[in-house]
């Protein structure tokens, strides 16, 4: 037993260290915004009646109830686009399966303000599908009103979540429990949704949890589409208002935190009490099953239609990026290099920006979300489910609210040469690391989930330490999880906007998104936004077909070593 | 606190491996603008070449972020301008003792643009440029449905304008506070909210950015925006089909630049505030991109033809002599209540307003007494405020927004109350249309 006290001290100093840093890269940057939402307005006196106006005021909860059905359609719709993408690329023969990953990944990583402007142009009231329709049979198509342009967009835009999640997931279950099945006799459907959805299930529900949090608190698609009666909306509007010192702004951020929360605590809750492990032996991965040369080209059919759908942000970024004037019509009156020319030479500091900062926010989290995820899973250290929760909060706190938390708790402390903390460009590689750390927790939770504990408990029987288990054992089994994971985390902070532009001082340490946002402030500036955002999405592809191409090859040099 | 920063420093040193340490240049002058880069790029390189060794140092914050940021660094200021639109946030600034004064030494600067002073009458902050508000319009789309020409802002409550129009919140826009509150002085309180309001059941969107309008009406989402005069002539100046007017209740508004408080460049600062307001400086703001009205008046002899002219156009010597005061005394109340009778109110406002274009166009074809009698009853119940005048400007009220002793209820209690008075208001002036509709039909 011994043993065992060193190694739960060890476990312990771990999670101390964690803790430290989610002290005081979020707790206490937030908690200083936050506590405005326990006090009186100019008094300063602590109490709840915020929360009791809250609930006394039509319009939060209006905005509460549809946040609420918008968040749980778009996990509906996003479950529709994910499943067959990630079904047909995982389980079958699929040429081109790399190739549907990433693209079906790249939604995700749509540069703010462009891509909503990409979406007018098309799928807009006066937008070129709406025209066409229009001219030919003399009806429109209301994709972006209200509510149900919000799941349109939403759904499109946060789908590969449950893409990247659930792929991962089905690549990790053993192919011996699909051939236990087919032998027994299931196969299609039958065989899909009862042996590989259910032990995919962590991974759907880590990338469900993700979307729904995520549509809860976005700011930007609502606003976009100029709906305000969404709870995030309500929040924002009200921090950047005039209203700032105005307490609702926080008591919705509150909310948010709490909402999130939740939902973590419910998918965990799902999850609890079944095995999701098969325990691998090489290999891995569903075995991948040839198709008729029918259902192959319905296989294809389907997927083509899902990638035109959910690419068409791009597609529309793209024209616009080239576009001289594109105006009520359904494509641009002329096309031109001159965007391209006038961003290029500014872009190439934002680049390097970009690259330095989500390269180094997503290995941050990928390490610490991977602890996270193994200390609450396999060890029993009181107070464990409290770093996931803690980290989980990042999902719903407002951009707006951890950038001014950290001005408040970085600027008034000097560098020996006087310069302030919050002006280093490494405080904006930690907000953007918090902001992205959930993503990564909940690919390494879902990786951990699948991987049986038999294989750690065989290592430790044979005499390796927990350390070299963990080494030799857990992480390169994890790997395919935490690369998703990095990917994941990448991804989206190479387009973060709300914390980078509170943060950011001066243009040498600007990252893409900034350079974007200066570049969206005039109509004339449309194209030239455009061109940069289609540089962006080209590195941040680039990016994802090589950690892709890094999976596969680890996944097969695995098989090969048997 | 000073534990929690010790331990904060500590450990974010530890992280910090090869951090270059960013000293100030000299030179360097930092200045903190909610402008485009459209605007910031071209003067930065005039700056740059009018003062050899000067760097411009531009940080772009939208005008709230940036008073905030200036409010939560003032500490340990870095920043040597701020540089934006909205005469408000200036004041703002000023109120909280951010900004240090300064008398431009530059001659020939006009004293007013149409009927606003150029400059803060403290001198702590000064005009380089103006600009106005009016009626911006895509010509194909307005083609496309056959809709009118716009003049005036009444012509946008029109019934033909119904669901194509356009305009940001005040509450996000500092300009499009201006323009709202530029109705109410020049109309007064009633009869202002009146107006705004009957404009308002025609709207298609209210935008939380002001950029938002002139996009949309740039790549032909709606058909006509409220929006600042640059907008629409920089969308031109980019070969947009879009046309612009001003109406001829407007103001024409100061964008300003002051110097922050403790500036560590202030002789940097002092420099590029003699750039803008030199001959030079004024010229650039011609450029295509920037589009904004010099405030020398010998400059305008440069402009291309067509260019709006404020010291010899008519329309633009100004109808009404903007009061600042009374427009900062109930800055937040006019924002509020157009944002719980209006942005938050929309779907019920235009529903009782399109009925009403519904009835009138009934009784121009066969008119009605009762029913054009129903008609002025709902059109009054959609006009009525929750408070006068007076009441917004009162201690109580402003304190609800302040968080002062005198408050008699807290903010979030008005809204909901305000809210609440809007929506009770709309259905029974949509109860009352509907009945004017069946007599008149």
């Amino acid at each position: 037993m011994a043993l065992a006290g060193t190694r739960s001290a060890g476990q312990a100093a771990l999670a101390l260290a964690i803790a430290l840093f989610l002290g005081v890269f979020l707790v206490v940057p937030v908690a200083t915004v936050i506590y405005v939402a326990f006090t009186e307005k100019g008094g300063g006196a602590l109490t709840l009646i915020n929360f009791l106006d809250f609930a006394r005021t039509e319009l939060f909860v209006r905005s509460f109830w549809n946040s609420i059905y918008v968040s749980a359609m778009t996990v509906v719709w996003a479950s529709a686009l994910a499943l067959p993408l990630a079904y047909l690329t995982t389980r079958f023969e699929f040429r081109g399966a790399m190739l549907v990953q990433t693209l079906g990944f790249l939604p995700l990583v749509m540069p703010p303000f462009v891509g909503a402007v990409a979406m007018q142009l098309l799928f807009g009231r006066n937008g070129s599908v709406n025209l066409l329709l229009d001219e030919w049979f003399d009806f429109k198509i209301g994709f972006m009103e209200g509510l149900n342009g919000v799941i349109f967009l939403q759904a499109i835009h946060y789908f590969p979540f449950i893409l990247v999640n659930l792929s991962a997931a089905l690549r990790n279950i053993d192919r011996s429990m699909e051939e236990a099945a087919q032998n027994l006799g299931a196969h299609g459907l039958r065989l899909f949704r009862r042996i590989a959805l259910p032990l995919a299930l962590p991974g759907y529900i880590a990338g469900a949890s993700l979307v729904f949090v995520k549509v809860f608190d976005d700011v930007a698609t609502p606003l976009l589409l100029n709906v305000k009666e969404m709870l995030a909306p309500q929040a924002y509007l009200r921090i950047t208002s005039i209203g700032i010192d105005d307490p609702m702004g926080y008591v919705i951020s509150v909310v948010l935190i709490v909402v999130a929360v939740a939902t973590m605590w419910a998918s965990a809750l799902v999850l609890k009490g079944k095995d999701y492990a098969t325990t691998q032996r090489g290999g891995g991965g569903l075995a991948r099953r040839k198709l008729k040369p029918r259902e192959q080209a319905l296989a294809y059919a389907v997927v083509i239609l899902i990638l035109a759908l959910v690419l068409a942000p791009h597609v529309g970024l793209l024209l616009l990026s080239f576009a001289t004037v594109w105006s009520f019509s359904p494509l641009p009156d002329g096309y031109t290099l001159a965007h391209y020319a006038r961003v290029l030479g500014d872009s190439s500091v934002y680049i390097k920006n970009t690259l330095l900062y989500a390269s180094l926010a997503a290995g941050i989290d990928v390490v610490i979300g991977g602890a996270i995820a193994y200390l609450v899973l396999r060890t029993k250290l009181p107070g464990r489910q409290w770093l996931d929760w803690a980290a989980s909060t990042a999902l719903a706190v407002p951009g707006i609210v951890l950038g001014i938390g950290y001005l408040r708790a970085f600027y008034g402390v000097n560098l020996p040469d006087g310069t302030p903390l919050a002006t280093l460009w490494i405080v904006i590689v930690m907000a953007i690391a918090i902001r992205r750390l959930p993503y990564a927790l909940r690919a390494a939770y879902a990786a951990l989930q699948q991987i049986s504990v038999s294989l750690e408990e065989a290592a430790e029987n044979l005499g390796a330490t927990k350390a070299r288990t963990v080494r030799r054992i857990v992480i390169p089994l994890m790997t395919g999880g935490l690369l998703a994971g990095f990917v994941t985390s990448f991804a989206t902070a190479a387009v973060e906007l709300s914390a980078v532009l509170i943060l950011v001082q001066s243009n040498s340490d600007a990252p893409l998104a900034y350079g974007l946002y200066v570049l969206m402030q005039t109509p004339a500036g449309r194209g030239a936004g455009a061109a940069l955002g289609v540089i962006a999405v080209i590195i941040v592809a680039i990016c994802m077909g090589l950690a892709q191409l890094a999976a596969d090859r680890s996944q097969r040099a695995r098989g090969l070593d048997i | 606190m000073i534990r929690l920063s010790a331990l904060t420093v500590g450990f974010a040193l530890g992280l910090i491996l090869a951090a270059g340490a960013a000293f100030a240049q000299t030179g360097k002058v930092t200045v903190v603008t909610s402008f485009s880069k459209d605007v910031t790029d071209p003067l930065k390189k005039a700056f740059e070449k009018a003062v050899p060794g000067a760097t411009l140092e531009v940080q772009n914050r939208n005008t709230n972020a940036g008073v905030k940021f200036l409010e939560e660094t003032k500490a340990n200021n870095q920043v040597d301008l701020f540089w934006a639109s909205a005469p408000d946030a200036f004041e703002v600034l000023k109120s909280k003792k951010l900004l240090s004064p300064y008398k431009p030494k530059a001659t020939g600067i006009a004293e007013k643009v149409g009927s606003y002073p150029v400059n803060d009458k403290d001198g702590f902050y000064s005009g380089f440029a103006a600009s106005g508000y009016g009626i911006m319009w895509n010509e194909r789309y307005v083609k496309a449905n056959k809709l009118p020409t716009p003049k005036e802002w009444q012509d946008l409550a029109t019934a033909p304008y119904f669901d194509h129009v356009s305009i940001s919140a005040p509450s996000r826009s500092g300009t499009t506070h201006l323009t709202i509150e530029t109705i109410l002085q020049g109309e007064g309180w009633d009869k202002g909210w009146r107006t705004t309001k009957e404009i308002s059941g025609n709207l298609r969107q209210v935008t939380d950015r002001s950029f938002g309008v002139p996009e949309a009406v740039n790549s032909g989402q709606v058909g006509y925006g409220i929006v600042i005069d640059f907008f629409a002539f920089s969308s031109q100046g980019a070969g947009f089909p879009v046309k612009f007017v001003y109406p001829s209740v407007t103001t024409l508004v100061p964008a300003n630049v002051g110097i922050v408080a403790n500036a560590p460049n202030k002789a940097g600062a002092e420099a590029f505030i003699e750039f803008l307001l030199s001959p030079a400086g004024q010229e650039a703001l011609l450029e295509p991109t920037i589009r904004r009205l010099p405030v020398r008046p010998e400059t305008y002899a440069k402009a291309p033809a067509g260019y709006p002219n404020p010291f010899k156009d008519k329309n633009l010597q100004g109808l009404l002599t903007f009061n600042a005061e009374l427009s900062e005394s109930r800055t937040a109340a006019v924002d509020t209540l157009f944002d719980q009778l209006i942005t938050f109110q929309l779907e019920p406002l235009k529903a009782a307003t399109k009925t009403l274009h519904d009835v009138d166009a009934a009784l121009a074809k066969k008119d009605n007494a009762q029913a054009r009698a129903l008609a002025k009853e709902a059109r009054d119940l959609i006009a009525a405020m929750p408070i006068t005048a007076a009441q917004a400007a009162s201690p109580e009220i402003r304190a609800a927004f302040t968080g002062g002793k005198e408050k008699s209820s807290r903010q979030a209690e008005l809204e909901q109350q305000w809210a609440a008075f809007a929506k009770e208001k709309y259905a029974a002036a949509k109860a009352k249309a509907d009945e004017a509709l069946k007599l008149a039909r």
